[in-house]
């Protein structure tokens, strides 16, 4: 079992709630994608050129200020709860921890983790240096991933293109190989049914959407985790001016969009946001979308003032530690047992009780 | 103006198409356009992969130029039918080994093919890095005029000017 105590915060700094705009915005992610020049790309490349991969480019991280104090997780070297565990921090990918559909786990994947930033090694691209914060974050986000860039950058040779810039294995990525996400939370305009109208608009004003696990997962609970979609034409700056600009205009339509539903159906909400509470609070099994979904509601009730007392800190922590592997970690069982939902009932409740007092 | 081919929807794309020195235009509904497919101008890369995967080689007469332009990768050996497969490159030389269908590629996902971005200083005595040198462009220009690309054989013109 791997000893996520090592890092600071355990690696979930960023759910703190302690960022701008937190109680719409969970987090913010920057990562750059960067090769090694005069390698081939992954997917092309052998177990031994992984393995120089990972021995280059954690030389270089150790020089550097930013990943001298990095804790090393070897994903190839994990088992799959640990594996899971990882990914529920949102400290690798899906496919850096061999979780997608082919199951496997390439060899010589690695994450180093000092703080609020990182590196992927062997993922899709060489480097997948990244960076989270909390709350609504970019500039302070990719600040600090871009400080890491240089400091790698000047003790790696990185693969780049005078005209097409940093070069990587897909070529949507290719350019500045930035990805911002915002990690936001619009239950308002899901009820209003908004949600589709908004979602198409950022679609062509060049920006995605995912669900809270990146690429390829599903909206649960009403989190969105908005994108730039293009990663070349544009600069760093104007990449994040866009996405930044947008997400405050999405801000603003859920902020209305809420307001709607408090003039218009104060009482269905309110019984809507309590009902969430009593479930969350009571219920004797909980399935991982039902549990996401109370705390949505949940964290909607506290986001409008109609809940008092809950912590926004603490309906974060429970998306995180609700989840199969965390969940399995704490009970000391596996992540498939059929009576998760059961533990997951405990769970909550347990930390509802201490961390929100006797009321409700 | 009604689509051309189902004759009830309006058509809203028009294809001027060229073929065998005869000019054509055809009128199309978006469906049918679709269907044909060409895409609308405003529907740039929704998806990213599915879509550019799928539309590469789109809009280039047959027989595909690519065949001949790219073998493989003289680096890694990746051939461009590698390429549609994965939706991945195989090194940083395949940038030039199929610069020509990724250029346009590169247009359709980003809208650019010019990074405007932070520039990575190289250190003194790194590896060398992808160059493109005139002759590489002049085969490029060569391969874009036979495949009717000119668009793209004019920017390549213009680049080569400042090359050489």
């Amino acid at each position: 079992m791997i000893d996520l105590s090592l890092l600071t915060d355990g690696g979930v700094g960023w759910l703190d709630a302690s960022g701008p705009s937190s109680h719409l915005v969970l987090s913010t992610r920057i990562r750059l994608a960067r090769n090694l020049a005069g390698r081939v790309f992954q997917g092309r490349n052998s177990e031994t050129e992984r393995e120089d991969i990972l021995t280059t480019v954690e030389r270089a991280a150790r020089e550097s200020v930013l990943l001298r104090n990095a804790t090393k997780f070897r994903l190839d070297r994990l088992e799959r709860t640990d594996r899971q565990l990882l990914h529920e921090r949102h400290l690798v990918s899906k496919e850096l921890a061999g979780l997608d559909n082919d199951g496997r786990v390439r060899s010589g994947a690695t994450v180093l983790v000092q703080d609020r930033i990182g590196v992927m090694l062997n993922e899709e691209d060489h480097l997948r240096i990244q960076g989270m914060h909390s709350g609504f974050a970019l500039e302070a986000a990719y600040a600090e991933v871009d400080r890491l860039d240089s400091e790698l950058g000047q003790r790696l040779a990185f693969a780049f293109h005078p005209e097409f810039g940093y070069l990587t294995s897909c070529p949507t990525n290719v350019g500045t190989g930035l990805r911002a996400s915002v990690l936001i939370h619009l239950p308002g305009l899901v009820l209003t049914k908004e949600i589709s109208k908004v979602l198409q608009g950022l679609a062509q004003v060049g920006l995605t959407f995912r669900g809270l696990y990146g690429e390829g997962s599903e909206v649960v609970g009403n989190f969105f985790q908005l994108s730039n979609q293009t990663t070349l034409g544009s600069s760093e700056h104007e990449l994040l001016d866009h996405l930044g600009k947008m997400v405050r205009q999405v801000m603003d339509y859920e902020e209305q969009a809420r307001q709607v539903l408090l003039r218009d159906a104060p009482a269905i909400i309110e019984d809507k946001v309590w009902r969430a509470y009593g479930l969350l609070r009571y219920a004797r099994s909980l399935s991982f979308e039902e549990a996401m979904n109370l705390l949505s509601g949940v964290r909607l009730g506290v986001g409008v003032g109609l809940i008092p007392d809950v912590g926004m800190y603490t309906l974060n922590k429970l998306l995180v530690y609700t989840q199969p592997a965390h969940l399995a970690v704490a009970e000391g069982v596996a992540p498939t047992e059929t009576d998760l939902p059961i533990r997951r009932a405990r769970f909550v409740r347990k930390v509802l009780e201490s961390e929100v007092g006797r009321r409700g | 103006m009604s689509c051309d081919q189902c004759h009830e929807r309006e058509a809203v794309i028009h294809l001027t198409q060229i073929v065998n020195e005869q000019v054509t235009t055809l009128h199309l509904c978006e469906r049918c356009a679709a269907e044909k497919g060409v895409e609308s101008p405003g529907g740039v890369a929704k998806t990213p992969l599915g879509s550019f995967l799928a539309a590469m080689g789109k809009g280039l007469p047959e027989p595909e130029p690519v065949a001949r332009a790219g073998e493989n990768c003289p680096r890694c050996g990746a051939s461009l039918q590698d390429f549609r497969e994965s939706g991945r490159l195989g090194c940083a030389e395949c940038y030039r080994a199929f610069e020509v269908p990724l250029r346009d590629l590169l247009r359709r996902l980003h809208g650019s093919t010019h990074h405007v971005g932070e520039r990575y200083a190289e250190r003194d005595g790194a590896p060398a890095e992808v160059r493109v040198t005139p002759a590489d462009l002049r085969e490029q220009l060569r391969l874009a005029v036979e495949t009717e690309n000119f668009e793209l054989a004019a920017e390549l013109r213009d680049r080569l000017r400042v090359l050489e």
